[in-house]
């Protein structure tokens, strides 16, 4: 462009030569203001917001904009007020000094954060005074940790107070339930943990990008040659003449240049004149068609999810088509491949289970529900479907609840809706996480709430020893379920209004007293009964039918003295049935009274995360409920309806080394300080008191208790429960005194304080007693098993990696359908170098072994395809198990080239126990080395490294807040729209794109060329034979709606066949639209059309008498032409809208030629193309020319595709042929086509349908063994007995599932085999396995003998755990 | 999916719902035409393309034919002159010479005169824009800023006119044609004028406003060097034909696209002996031999030719169109053999195919 300022090279005016370029930076330009606009119209919204800063001269709070806040001012905040910087809390007006917080805007989440006035101020009772603020603040640098914060204030006093991060309000929170708080601020502006955190949207560089600058130095190369080739022609042209001619003209002083100089200066000459073969127009026009495209994706129905009422998110504009190149998906499990909604499913206390069947059928009728409702009519709101009618009926209070509850009517016909998504639409109604009715309504288990019956009842029967244990067990189990958590309780009534003072039921001095009493006479009578006693929760229910609010206290005096009396009566005459019973009755009555008051209205709870929320469900089901909950004291209403209040002396949160979480308190009746500690089964057995106390009895029960717990939850594992502990500690004054003073050092500590918090923690949560485990399932996600095969089926490869433990997520593995029963699984357990690159190179092989018997048949395959016969065995398929210890030792040792070559071949990866990091490195290690298009996708904060590490980062915005998604460049909701976004909007973007590029390219060296071409003919003097303008207009207007409008919206094939043929997406991931052989045919291609666009009329009008510009037209009307039709030869949709543009284009130039020609007299002298348009269109000779020459031109590019349509070489117009064909006709050849498909891929010939209901049956069945219906051993079992060296671990859960069930079947027998006991290590059960076919009668003898003949062929290796 | 939407309750109505609207275009279900390349297609585009190419070929063909055209290469004719106008010192000096020719048929119709000169690069970059389209409009301009140096202005700062390359280096061979009839030598009466574009005569092209054409031109501009007359006596007799309105100027500005070329020079008016075109006979060519060619090894020549509907004697696009339909027919057939020979294959392969699921189906069940 600039060489074109320098007269001697000059080829064309030098402002014309800077329109292209213009026109394009304008365009981007135009882009750029807009967003830019925007985000300023948003700054200055921001900016100008208004906010209380304390004004020094006017001793009072004055209303100053955002914008004028600096460090050090004092603000002032009203509640539902956004926090403007990072303010220091120094006044709150609740007594306790707490604020709270909202911080969706930073994480999503919207439970509310408590955070505290900075020691020292919290006393104050009046209203903080900025005046008297002599502080000295000492803090760290802004940093972006939003969880981390240090400093120091110096008092006046010289006294030093620690602050932390609960001392600060983030800028961007907003504060709620606290009427006004004021602070100090520290960081403002752009040093807020906010901003600095806000690091904007990220700009990748997509695949085809990346392709297409390497083709674009391609292009300068060619562009080179042809200046080289027209300067060096130039040189020999001008050197020939020994005298100059008159057609040489000399420069302005009359000076002939030298010929080598001359040469030089063509050679510049050239480069401007050839410059558009460099398409610089072909990133604007990338730029558009992805925005076009993002927004289709964008409003594309099918990845909007209703229940959240988001669309899909499309955060990063400039990758729209490696969505359709991905090879590898990383998947995190929690959350993305399930819902991440924790359903309370089991439990298990004291060493006995309890199934919850009755909450299980209530799950599968919910679901039920849902899809019925999802179908049904308006109708359906008015009117209660019967069957929810009938579970009403029923005594089920849970289920009572929703009609009653804060939830809009939408939600309760949404089944699993949950109301804080919709509350964000609106805002009437309460914006509560996790309180779907799937969530909330726990079913009592009858079992366990006849135990908890029982437990009372029985009191007379059996010695009192045993039933006190159990039953404070069972109490303790509830106890701490509803306790050791940090959930949050609000009523639904007053949504956001938390309970902080218990209701006004909180007994007068005097009842709690005597409930006091009460308890500390049961207590000396050994017997906390009346805890657990026997309140069924049918009376429960049915008392929420009664409303009585008026007459609380009287009731609830009267039942004081009842209960008193019943108590003193039970402690008295312990045998006395009678009095017992009058007692129990006289329960009853205060039961449904108490209950009548104290929930006048619904507790929704808000938990950081969801298993927490589904416990103290739970734990609600069971009459233990939660009302309300301050830092110092939490208060439970037990069954009775008596509340307690506890106070809470320490919280020790959950954090991911400890993984587990105490609360101590003190027992309000016993005044005993407990701790109670939820946590992960494997860290909990190890914490658990093991020390014998001489009492053997008890010992022994401590120990059968806990093995039978760890089965147990084994079991639930292996369900895919997960699994949480909950065990207890009772601590005497002198220990907790001690340590509370450790605790508080280490609180005060400044360096290492965080090491010093976790190690106090560890000191006190040991010698525990063991309570009891939950299991909660984390539900898998609507169509994830289909979404992996479908994924797979398109050669996408998924790897999970996931936080969680091997067991959980094989199960969840296989659930999904990433494992499959027929495969080969190899897991590696290890944590040394050696074993693990022996494991590795074990396997390897074996895999190899099985890849190279394999490989030759699929090649024979490949070159004769009619040469398929009998179906060969199935080759089995491998999956990889890992742990993150083992990785750890990968990464470590240099062991990624063999993890890599063994991973590669495996079908699927499974990383499990894997920490944030190690998830990144897997992705990095997959996309460096393997130069892969790797995809993660994640729901959570732990997955944002992962999300950043691959080309695709796709978020799930789901419960566990909002981080994910920020890193992602794409936030769908739910797993499932993955197979869409991929299959179809991955396969369409890359297709569009990848062509439309392709076009790109082809149409400048196509039009390029003529220019080039016709050097030859004009002493390569650099002439045109097209009017400068047209020949700009020709590559801006005239030719570039028509790819743009092809990249944004051309379907080569539909998206229904695209989501049943997923084979089709292959075709993006092998690059086969655009690689390096495409490009240079297509550079070919544009060769052979420009010199057929160029010597066609050349020859034509040789030797006439045809000027210049009259040469130059038609040529310029031919390539345009053909270049259309080209286009038109690659689109494979043709709409209104592409007709439209397509004539307009044609027409545009027309019209525009002939108003150029025919107005422009002197427009661009020295060049005059006047009239010769209008001249031409008389002639027949131009129509003639403008009908042989595409014809000529496009004629190879016909005969190919015609011939690859006959041929039907690729699946993508094989695929666009059954689409033509009526719907039943379709699907038949999409099956045959598929079945064809797995034959020459020598993937199991079975028709996938069977194979499909084979491993359904089997996973269903063995989902609950169980359950005594589930009367035949799992085909699952069948099939490893097969296996002559399977995954021992697998199958011991297996094994142990059915032995489970068989020893369910005989109503537990307590003897427990030590051999199948869980410590006893890892050895194969051989006997029950020998056993188990027999015991699953002779129906099953058969598959057995089947899946026997498969099962050779499943030779799993081995799996060692060192 | 519409409906569904519907069912909701609408309390939410003030923040509108963010499900993407449901019409064809956002959820890219625009009703399309998917062309397919079938067999049946694909044979019929082919054997069309190629039976209309064929027809039109022929036709062209036909046409081209029926062109009479008379080419004569007089550089060397009169090789005393060509000598001569090597230097260019002797521009001054007039050179005739004469060359004979046989018309051994008529040629019938409208007959035009060429003149033709090879590897004369009139499309050479800076030969092209050696021109200023505002002078020759008439207009008075500052032909110093125009392109048309070095040839805008001579030393003591005369402009130009007409300025610049081309109309310097203007084609200036007078070429008459006489026939010999029965002796006696009858100067075939040819047309100067009418032979440019009207176009080009009429809105291109103007003289400088004034009452007297010389008074315009004489005063404050000069001649090109090359030339050896001003541009007001181009043409002398015709008013009209004079200036910068001259036809044979007007033509050589129409610079041509290629190093061999022809320019249109008279038209053979059709009176007398010639109201058919050209009778046959013997005919001659004076020439009064002006422009240099040998010094770039140029050629000359003068082109006597009818002219059809379809150009000039250029057989090409009719060959051009024969090549192409016998290909496109060629290429239908092969693709039917092809076709034929796949099917064969395919059903053979497709109906095992079939058995095998078949059978797969039976032993799975």
């Amino acid at each position: 462009m600039v060489l074109n300022w320098f007269p001697l090279v000059e080829v064309f005016h030098k402002e014309i030569t800077m329109l292209p370029l213009v026109i394009v930076l304008l365009a981007s330009m135009i882009k750029d203001a807009i967003e830019d606009y925007r985000k300023y119209q948003y700054d200055k919204t921001i900016n100008f917001t208004k906010t209380r800063v304390y004004d020094k001269e006017e001793h009072a709070y004055v209303e100053k904009c955002w914008k004028d806040v600096r460090v050090g001012d004092f603000v002032q905040l009203q509640c539902n007020e956004i926090v403007p910087a990072d303010i220091l809390l120094l006044y709150s007006s609740d007594q306790n000094g707490i604020c709270h917080l909202e911080t969706a805007n930073l994480d999503g989440e919207t439970n509310l954060k408590q955070r505290r006035v900075v020691t020292g101020f919290s006393s104050q009772d009046t209203v903080f005074e900025p005046e008297f603020f002599q502080n000295t603040i000492i803090c760290e640098m802004p940093n972006n940790d939003l969880n981390k914060f240090k400093g120091d204030m110096e008092q006046p006093d010289h006294e030093q107070v620690g602050l932390n991060i609960e001392n600060l309000l983030l800028r961007g929170c907003t504060i709620r339930n606290t009427e006004a708080a004021a602070g100090i601020v520290i960081y403002a502006g752009h040093e807020t943990k906010a901003m600095l955190n806000n690091s904007g949207p990220r700009y990748k560089r997509s695949r085809i990008e990346q392709r297409m600058n390497r083709d674009i130095f391609l292009c300068v190369g060619l562009l080179f040659v042809m200046c080289l080739v027209g300067a060096v022609g130039h040189g020999i042209w001008t050197g020939k003449f020994w005298e100059h001619p008159p057609y040489d003209v000399p420069d302005w002083n009359g000076n002939f240049v030298a010929p080598v100089l001359a040469g030089f200066y063509m050679f510049l000459t050239m480069i401007i004149l050839l410059q558009i073969l460099i398409p610089i127009s072909l990133y604007v026009s990338i730029e558009l068609v992805k925005l076009g495209q993002v927004f289709l994706i964008h409003n594309d129905i099918d990845l909007y999810d209703e229940e959240a009422d988001l669309p899909i998110q499309c955060r990063a504009l400039t990758i729209t088509e490696d969505l359709g190149q991905i090879q590898y998906i990383f998947s995190d499990k929690t959350g993305t491949l399930t819902e991440n909604k924790m359903v309370f499913r089991r439990c298990t206390v004291d060493g006995l289970e309890f199934s919850h069947q009755e909450n299980d059928r209530r799950l599968k009728t919910q679901k039920a529900l849902d899809l019925d409702r999802e179908d049904f009519t308006k109708l359906q709101h008015f009117t209660l479907p019967p069957m929810n009618l009938g579970r009403a009926a029923t005594v089920k209070p849970s289920t009572m609840r929703p009609l009653r509850r804060c939830q809009s009517d939408r939600a309760r016909t949404q089944g699993h809706t949950r109301s804080r998504s919709v509350g964000r639409r609106d805002s009437s109604q309460s914006q509560v996480a996790f309180s779907s009715p799937i969530e909330k309504d726990v079913t009592p288990d009858s079992r366990l709430l006849r135990q908890v019956r029982e437990a009372a009842l029985q009191t007379e029967s059996f010695s009192p020893f045993i039933h006190m244990k159990t039953s404070t067990s069972f109490t303790d189990f509830f106890l701490a379920l509803a306790i050791c958590n940090s959930v949050l309780v609000s009523t639904a009534t007053a949504p956001r209004q938390r309970v902080t003072i218990p209701p006004p039921i909180k007994p007068s001095g005097i009842t709690l007293e005597k409930i006091h009493q009460i308890f500390q006479r049961l207590k000396l009578a050994s017997l906390s009964q009346s805890f657990s006693s026997s309140q069924s929760s049918s009376q429960l229910g049915a008392s929420f039918s009664a409303k009585n609010t008026e007459e609380p206290l009287a009731v609830l005096e009267s039942c004081d003295n009842e209960n008193d009396s019943s108590a003193s009566s039970g402690g008295q005459e312990l045998q006395d049935k009678g009095s017992t019973e009058i007692g129990t009755a006289s329960l009853d009555e205060v039961f449904r009274s108490a209950t009548n008051t104290s929930l006048p209205t619904d507790f929704c709870y808000e938990a950081e995360s969801p298993d927490e929320a589904a416990l103290v469900y739970a734990a609600q089901a069971y009459g233990f409920i939660l009302v309300s909950r301050t830092p110092e004291q939490v208060t439970v209403q037990l069954p009775q309806g008596t509340l307690l209040t506890f106070d809470i002396l320490y919280t020790l949160g959950f954090d991911s080394v400890r993984r587990r979480m105490s609360v101590v308190v003190r027992h309000p009746l016993t005044k005993e300080i407990v701790v109670y500690t939820k946590g992960a089964d494997s860290i909990i057995m190890d914490l658990l008191d093991n020390s014998t106390k001489g009492n053997i009895s008890s010992d022994k029960r401590l120990k059968r208790i806990k093995e039978r717990t760890q089965k147990h939850l084994d079991y639930y594992a292996h369900d895919g429960l997960r699994t949480l502990c909950i065990a207890k500690k009772v601590l005497n004054e002198d220990d907790f005194q001690k340590w509370a003073n450790f605790r508080r050092e280490a609180e005060a500590a400044i360096e290492n304080r965080d090491e010093l918090l976790i190690e106090t923690a560890q000191h006190l949560e040991t010698k525990l007693t063991l309570l009891g485990a939950t299991g909660i399932e984390d539900r898998l996600q609507d169509g994830v098993p289909d979404t992996i095969v479908s994924l797979r089926e398109a050669g996408i490869k998924v790897w999970v990696l996931t936080g969680d433990k091997q067991e959980t997520a094989v199960n969840i593995a296989y659930s999904c359908k990433l494992l499959n029963q027929r495969d080969t699984v190899f897991t590696i357990n290890t944590e040394n170098k050696e074993t693990c690159e022996s494991l590795l190179n074990l396997t390897l092989e074996e895999v190899k072994k099985n890849y190279e018997y394999d490989k030759p048949q699929r090649k024979l395959f490949g070159i004769i395809p009619t040469s398929f016969s009998a179906p060969e065995a199935p080759s089995p398929e491998f999956g990889l198990v890992i742990d993150g210890r083992t990785l750890d030792v990968i990464f470590q040792g240099g062991l990624e080239e063999k993890f890599l070559a063994l991973a590669r071949r495996c079908r699927s990866v499974l990383c499990c126990r894997s920490t944030p990091l190690q998830k990144s490195m897997v992705v990095k290690l997959v996309r460096r080395q393997l130069k892969a298009m790797t995809l993660s996708i994640g729901d959570g904060a732990n997955d944002v490294s992962m999300i950043q590490a691959a080309n695709v980062g796709i978020g799930i915005s789901g419960q566990e807040g909002m981080q994910a998604v920020m890193a992602s460049d794409f936030a769908i909701s739910r797993f499932k729209h993955l197979k869409k976004l991929l299959l179809v909007h991955g396969h369409w973007c890359y297709a569009r794109l990848a062509k439309m590029v392709i076009y790109f390219f082809y149409k400048n060296v196509c039009y390029v060329n003529l220019l080039f071409w016709y050097q030859f003919f004009c002493g390569f003097s650099g002439s045109t034979m097209i009017d400068y303008w047209q020949m700009i207009f020709f590559n801006l207007f005239f030719t570039s709606v028509p790819p743009l409008l092809f990249g944004a919206l051309d379907r080569d094939v539909s998206a229904e066949t695209l989501l049943r043929l997923p084979e089709l997406y292959k075709n993006g991931q092998n690059s086969e639209i655009y690689n390096l052989s495409t490009f240079i045919i297509t550079m070919l291609d544009a060769f052979y059309q420009s010199l057929v666009c160029f010597f066609v009329p050349y020859l034509m009008y040789k030797d006439s008498d045809i000027d210049v510009f009259s040469f130059g037209n038609p040529i310029n009307t031919i390539s345009l032409l053909t270049i259309l039709l080209h286009q038109a030869l690659e689109m494979k949709t043709w709409t209104v809208l592409q007709l439209v543009v397509m004539i307009c284009s044609v027409a545009f130039y027309l019209i525009f030629s002939i108003i150029y020609n025919a107005a422009c007299l002197l427009c661009s002298p020295p060049t005059n193309p006047y009239w010769i348009m209008e001249r031409q269109l008389k002639d027949p000779i131009f129509y003639l020319l403008c009908l042989i020459t595409p014809v000529i031109a496009l004629l190879p590019r016909f005969f190919i595709f015609a011939l690859r349509g006959t041929l039907g070489a690729s699946l993508v117009l094989k695929a666009q042929q059954i689409e033509k064909l009526p719907k039943e006709q379709q699907d038949l050849e999409i099956q045959k086509l598929r079945s064809r498909k797995e034959a020459t891929s020598g993937a199991p010939v079975a028709s996938p349908a069977s194979n499909d209901d084979l491993d359904q049956s089997s996973s269903h069945l063995c989902v609950s063994p169980f359950l005594p219906s589930a009367a035949a051993l799992p085909p699952r079992d069948t099939e490893n007995q097969g296996v002559s060296a399977s995954n021992p671990l697998g199958r011991r859960t297996h094994d142990e599932g059915c032995y489970f069930f068989n020893r369910w079947a005989e109503e537990e027998s307590a003897a427990t085999d030590s051999s199948a006991g869980p410590s006893s290590g890892h050895q194969p059960l051989v006997a029950s396995r020998e056993t188990a076919p027999g015991q699953d009668g002779g129906k099953l003898t058969k598959d057995y003998l089947k899946n026997f003949h498969y099962g050779s062929h499943r030779r799993s290796v081995s799996s060692v755990t060192l | 999916m519409k409906n569904k939407t519907n069912v909701l309750p609408r309390e939410g109505e003030a923040q509108p719902s963010r499900c993407p609207d449901n019409t064809a275009f956002k959820q890219q279900r625009l009703p399309a035409w998917k062309p397919q390349l079938t067999i049946a297609s694909v044979l019929s585009s082919f054997f069309l393309t190629g039976a209309f190419c064929l027809t039109v070929g022929v036709c062209l063909v036909l046409s081209a034919n029926s062109v009479r055209e008379i080419q004569i290469d007089y550089s060397d004719k009169c090789s005393d002159c060509s000598k001569l106008r090597e230097n260019s010192s002797n521009w001054n000096k007039e050179c005739h010479c004469s060359v004979n020719f046989t018309l051994k048929e008529n040629i019938l119709g409208d007959v035009f005169m060429y003149y033709g000169l090879q590897n004369f690069y009139q499309n050479h970059r800076r030969y092209v824009i050696s021109r200023s389209d505002a002078q020759l409009l008439g207009r008075n301009v500052n032909i110093q800023r125009s392109y048309c140096a070095p040839f805008s202005t001579y030393r003591n700062g005369t402009p130009m006119a007409p300025c610049g390359a081309i109309a310097n280096s203007i084609f200036n061979d007078t070429i008459n044609l006489f026939y010999n009839h029965n002796s006696s030598v009858i100067q075939v009466p040819l047309l100067k004028t009418g032979n440019s574009w009207w176009t080009d005569k009429n809105v291109k092209f103007r003289n400088p406003e004034s009452y007297n054409l010389s008074s315009a031109f004489a005063a404050g501009t000069a001649r090109p060097p090359y030339w050896q007359k001003p541009v007001y006596l181009l043409d002398e007799e015709d008013e009209r034909n004079n200036g910068y309105l001259n036809d044979d100027f007007i033509i050589w500005m129409r610079v041509s696209a290629f190093a061999t070329f022809r320019n249109l020079y008279r038209r053979v008016r059709r009176v007398r002996h010639f109201t058919e075109g050209l009778p046959a006979g013997n005919y001659t060519f004076h020439i009064s031999y002006n422009f240099p060619v040998t010094r770039f090894k140029g050629r000359k020549h003068v082109i006597l030719s009818t002219v059809v509907w379809s150009g000039g004697s250029n057989p090409f696009l009719g060959i051009a169109y024969l090549v192409s339909g016998t290909a496109a027919t060629l290429t239908g057939f092969v693709i039917t053999g092809i076709h034929l020979k796949l099917r064969k294959k395919k059903t053979y392969f497709q109906r095992r195919c079939e058995s095998c699921f078949i059978c797969l189906q039976r032993s799975l069940h």
